[in-house]
């Protein structure tokens, strides 16, 4: 049964629509990401999941039971949700321990379990040496532990967190992602994760919700996003892509300045004649020196190498198909060189090209 | 910790779609109850005292018909026209005399390398220490008409008959209006200067402009709309002022509005025609304000301009010991000279008879704090009356300021709205309206404590307000989600997260509103009752009296006391207490 269901979400700022028709469906345990561009609605959603923010339109539902509806929204107070902030809201007046404890008390624990748990759940997020310290007295990244801790510490029936990682430096914050996954995979917690960065949404999560302009392009687990993006908008935001125009005709694909055999794209391949629209990720494509005997069955063209980077852990090239006004960028391992001006033959294959709408 | 699913049974839930206005009710913020109580309490407080001045002054004495005749009486007289005309005067000169107290001081301070500059900011401190009635008293002891020290010094020197200086005089109370009043002056000019750079001057002297013309033509120039501003707020305090003209004009038959409104608070009261008086008092201040924060609101052209830059005190020379000069005798008159007369003649038998140990008591001070039940209860009144003020002023500011910057309820910016007004009410017209609204029946509350409380309250919530305010806006809203996610309340919220946090600001707040409340006179005079008088307004009576001795003794009382307080202000809140919010 699905944990947590976002309906027909709408939220509207007078003429302005911020969240528009989200649905949404979480398992129990699931750990999803909203990942969009800033601006697109991802704070405002999970402010509403939170009950921080009535939705304008739809119901967010948990176990069964509304939570929010334009009528009426269940105060954040008891939604027994814990969330974790951008900004970590540490409080400043409280030491470490009294940070975390702090939900527990709330809940009326004897203070004999408040201390145990506390101290459980700072030795798991490696806290425990600085219990009595002040958050003052902390870095960015003990702060974020902290943060982690008071929130998963009180078995919270949904966490939610809201770009965690946005203060903290590029190592650190690669370190943190996978300490949060580390917890989810420790403690099971249906978990909501706000992000802008890819990279993270991948590391962390079990499905990603893509999210433009309020609503959700695809929701899918981060290998199919990633490789059967179905919009334009997705395979651009997830990772570099090529985009290719291509007209469907007579079980052929043609494209400028040469064709495919529509049956070789596969299963995913079913559409009917018409225009075409195809994701080529950069590292499918393969690049030749010389013609390749004839197994390749036609996916192979010649063209010219127009520009590249040398990247450390690859080469990157643009590439310009002989005899069409087209240019594909195409990633290589760093021991395939070639220079600019010289002629190349490329391997294109159909199985890794994502038709999009 | 393994299962996270256990809590979900306690969750508190209801059926949708089922019984919505019950879900709602129950679903309700308690907090959200509040804010329609403090509606009604700020209109209690603000809105009501103005609302009952305007009406007052239309109306006949005792039957309440409307009239004009207020007005025509009001204004029917050249007596009281040239009340009006001489405030006019008195604000004038006094803002004129305080440019030229407080430029160069502000110029000193800021921009040259003139030594000590401590002392120019220990001269503004005393003169904020010392009220304006302590300074007129400080200064009949001096320069009294034949008795002051200053005339006992000339007539001993040259051998005179009588004395040269006369503090009763037109001249008299603008200069020791202008001792009070030149650190706004000062503060606004210093900071707008403080945002000029070096390199603005420097381009300016290598075209060729020596210092001297460099500072007229570019660096005046630049801080020009921030001296005026602060002219408006001195001529404002200047024409508002009670204590000083009360003190010095009065024996000297010279006429002002504030004068002239406690005459007509004499015997035969007359509330209406007073009401009427004084609006021109309201208007002038509502519309110089305005004016004000037009000028303030240009300065794009000083702030943004000198961010950047370096600033670099330039070497004047010479002339840097004759600027620390004039701070020092700025510093004399307007604080050493009159607190020393008053120390001195609190210690003395009969303070004319000079500085012996004949002369030498302490009897004054055992008389007003152990002896005369009068004095007692005028000292604890004050202070039992300015804490309860302080209290209210920022438990209100804090609760509206909440409301505020948290947008709790659609409209709460016309709660910030009345809590700012009395900003732009002079204290003695807005102790008439209380006087009009509340002291006879229905509320009839002349004569207690509390009307003198809420009084005060008004007259200082925009203080206590601006301190509030700037406290919320420093506490990020998600230390209050935080608290709310994990299941406490909105008000559990407060308590464990926000009040700690804004326990500094709060106590400073507390002591700003304090400290001029303990002293206040002119909101003070109008309300009080005899069993409700207050220390500044016993002050003012035994003045009258011609008791100095007495006086001085109280007096020092209060400068003991604020200075405590301001010191403990600056222990608590830092470098920024008292000179930030002025
Ligand atoms: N209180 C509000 N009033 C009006 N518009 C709002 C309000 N809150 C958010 N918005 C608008 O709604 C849109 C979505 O905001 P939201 O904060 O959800 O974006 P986001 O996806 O979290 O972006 P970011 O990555 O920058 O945090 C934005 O265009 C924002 O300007
Ligand atoms: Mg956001």
């Amino acid at each position: 049964m699905s944990k947590l269901v976002l309906r027909d979400v709408v939220k509207n700022y007078g003429d302005f629509t911020a969240v528009d028709h989200v649905n949404l469906s979480i398992d129990e345990g699931e750990f999803v990401s909203l990942l969009g561009p800033s601006g697109c609605g991802k704070t405002t959603t999970l402010r509403m999941i939170a009950g921080f923010i009535p939705p304008t339109q739809g119901t967010i539902e948990m176990d069964g039971q509304v939570l929010s509806s334009p009528n009426s929204s269940l105060p954040p107070e008891r939604r027994q949700m814990s969330m974790i902030f951008q900004s970590y809201a540490i409080w400043p007046n409280m030491t470490v321990a009294e940070n975390v404890g702090f939900g527990l008390k709330l809940r009326k624990l004897p203070a004999a379990e408040v201390r145990q748990r506390t101290h459980e759940i700072l030795e798991v997020v490696q806290m425990s040496h600085l219990a009595d310290r002040y958050p003052a007295e902390l870095s960015g990244g003990q702060q974020q532990r902290v943060a982690l801790a008071r929130a998963i510490v009180v078995k919270p029936s949904v966490l939610l967190l809201d770009e965690p990682l946005s203060n903290l430096d590029a190592n650190l914050r690669e370190e943190m992602r996978f300490e949060i996954r580390r917890l989810h995979d420790e403690f099971r917690i249906t978990t909501v994760y706000v992000t802008h960065d890819q990279g993270e949404a991948m590391v962390t999560s079990d499905r990603i919700a893509v999210m433009s302009a309020g609503r959700i392009e695809q929701i899918d687990a981060p290998y199919t996003l990633y490789n059967r993006p179905k919009s334009r908008f997705v395979a651009g935001f997830i990772g570099r892509t090529n985009f290719l125009e291509g007209k469907l005709a007579a079980d052929k694909v043609t494209f400028d300045g040469f064709e495919i055999d529509a049956r070789r794209f596969g299963a995913a391949f079913n559409g009917s004649d018409g225009s075409v629209r195809f994701s080529v990720r950069p590292q499918t494509l393969k690049l030749h020196s010389a013609p390749l005997a004839n197994g390749a069955g036609g996916c192979v063209i010649g063209g010219k190498i127009v520009e590249r980077s040398y990247l450390g852990e690859t080469w990157d090239y643009v590439v310009s198909p002989n005899g069409a006004n087209l240019q594909l960028r195409v990633s290589t391992l760093p021991s395939q060189v070639h220079d600019v001006g010289d002629d190349i033959w490329i391997e294109f294959d159909p199985e890794q090209m994502a038709v999009i709408a | 910790m393994t299962s996270t699913s256990t809590t979900i049974g306690e969750l508190d839930t209801r059926r949708p779609a089922e019984h919505t206005w019950f879900r709602k009710f129950l679903n309700l913020e308690p907090i959200n109850l509040l804010w329609l109580a403090i509606f009604l309490f700020l209109l209690v407080l603000v809105a009501a005292p103005i609302g009952y001045l305007i009406k007052v002054s239309f109306e006949e004495t005792g039957t309440g018909v409307f009239t004009l005749g207020n007005y025509i009486s009001a204004y029917g007289r050249s007596r009281y026209v040239s009340g009006l005309v001489n405030s006019v005067l008195l604000g004038l000169a006094t803002a004129a005399v305080c440019v030229v107290i407080a430029v160069p001081m502000a110029w000193a301070v800021s921009r040259s390398n003139m030594p000590m500059k401590w002392l120019a900011w220990a001269v503004v401190l005393g003169s904020f220490i010392l009220p304006p009635y302590l300074t007129a008293i400080g200064w009949i002891l001096m320069a009294g008409p034949n008795s002051g020290w200053l005339n006992w010094g000339w007539m001993w020197l040259t051998g005179a008959e009588s004395g040269i200086f006369n503090i009763y005089s037109f001249t008299g109370i603008v200069l020791v209006i202008a001792f009070n009043a030149f650190p706004f002056i000062f503060l606004f000019t210093k900071s707008a200067l403080d945002l000029i750079s070096t390199e603005m001057e420097e381009a300016a002297q290598i075209l060729g402009a020596d210092t001297f013309r460099t500072t007229l033509k570019v660096t005046l120039p630049l801080v020009w709309p921030s001296i005026l501003g602060g002219i408006i707020i001195v001529f404002l305090e200047a024409i508002a002022l009670f204590g000083v003209p009360a003190l010095l004009g009065i024996p000297a038959r010279i006429n002002l509005v504030t004068t002239q409104l406690w005459q007509f608070f004499g015997y035969p009261l007359r509330l209406e025609v007073a009401a009427a008086y004084a609006m021109p008092l309201l208007l002038i201040t509502l519309s110089l304000i305005y004016v004000q924060r037009l000028l303030l609101a240009r300065k794009g052209y000083v702030s943004q301009s000198g961010k950047g830059g370096e600033r670099r005190p330039i070497d004047i020379g010479g002339w840097r010991w004759v600027l620390l000069g004039w701070c020092f005798f700025i510093g004399l008159l307007a604080v050493f000279l009159p607190a020393g007369a008053i120390v001195q003649a609190s210690l003395s038998k009969a303070w004319g008879l000079g500085m012996s140990w004949d002369n030498f008591t302490f009897d004054h001070y055992r008389a007003i704090l152990f002896e005369h039940s009068l004095t007692r209860e005028a000292i604890a009144n004050s202070f039992t009356f300015a804490a309860g003020a302080a209290f209210i002023a920022i438990s209100m500011a804090l609760c509206v300021a909440y409301i505020v910057t948290r947008k709790l309820v659609p409209g709460a910016n016309v709660l910030a709205f009345l809590c700012m007004a009395p900003f732009v009410i002079p204290g003695i017209v807005l102790a008439i309206g209380f006087y009009a609204a509340y002291a006879s029946p229905p509320l009839a509350l002349y004569g207690t404590a509390l009307l003198i409380i809420l009084a005060f309250t008004a007259r200082f919530l925009p203080i206590a307000y601006g301190t509030s305010a700037a406290g919320m806006r420093s506490i990020n809203p998600e230390m209050e989600e935080a608290v709310r996610i994990l299941g406490g309340g909105r008000l559990r919220a407060i308590r464990s997260v926000v009040a700690p946090l804004l326990k500094k600001t709060l106590l400073g707040g507390w002591l700003l509103v304090f400290i001029p409340a303990t002293r206040e006179l002119s909101a003070a005079i109008f309300l009080v009752a005899p069993n409700t008088r207050v220390m500044s307004v016993l002050i003012y009576d035994m003045t009258e009296e011609g008791r100095f001795e007495v006086v001085s003794a109280l007096g020092c009382i209060i400068l003991v006391s604020t200075t405590f307080l301001v010191w403990l202000g600056f222990r608590l809140v830092g470098r920024d207490f008292m000179l930030r919010e002025r």
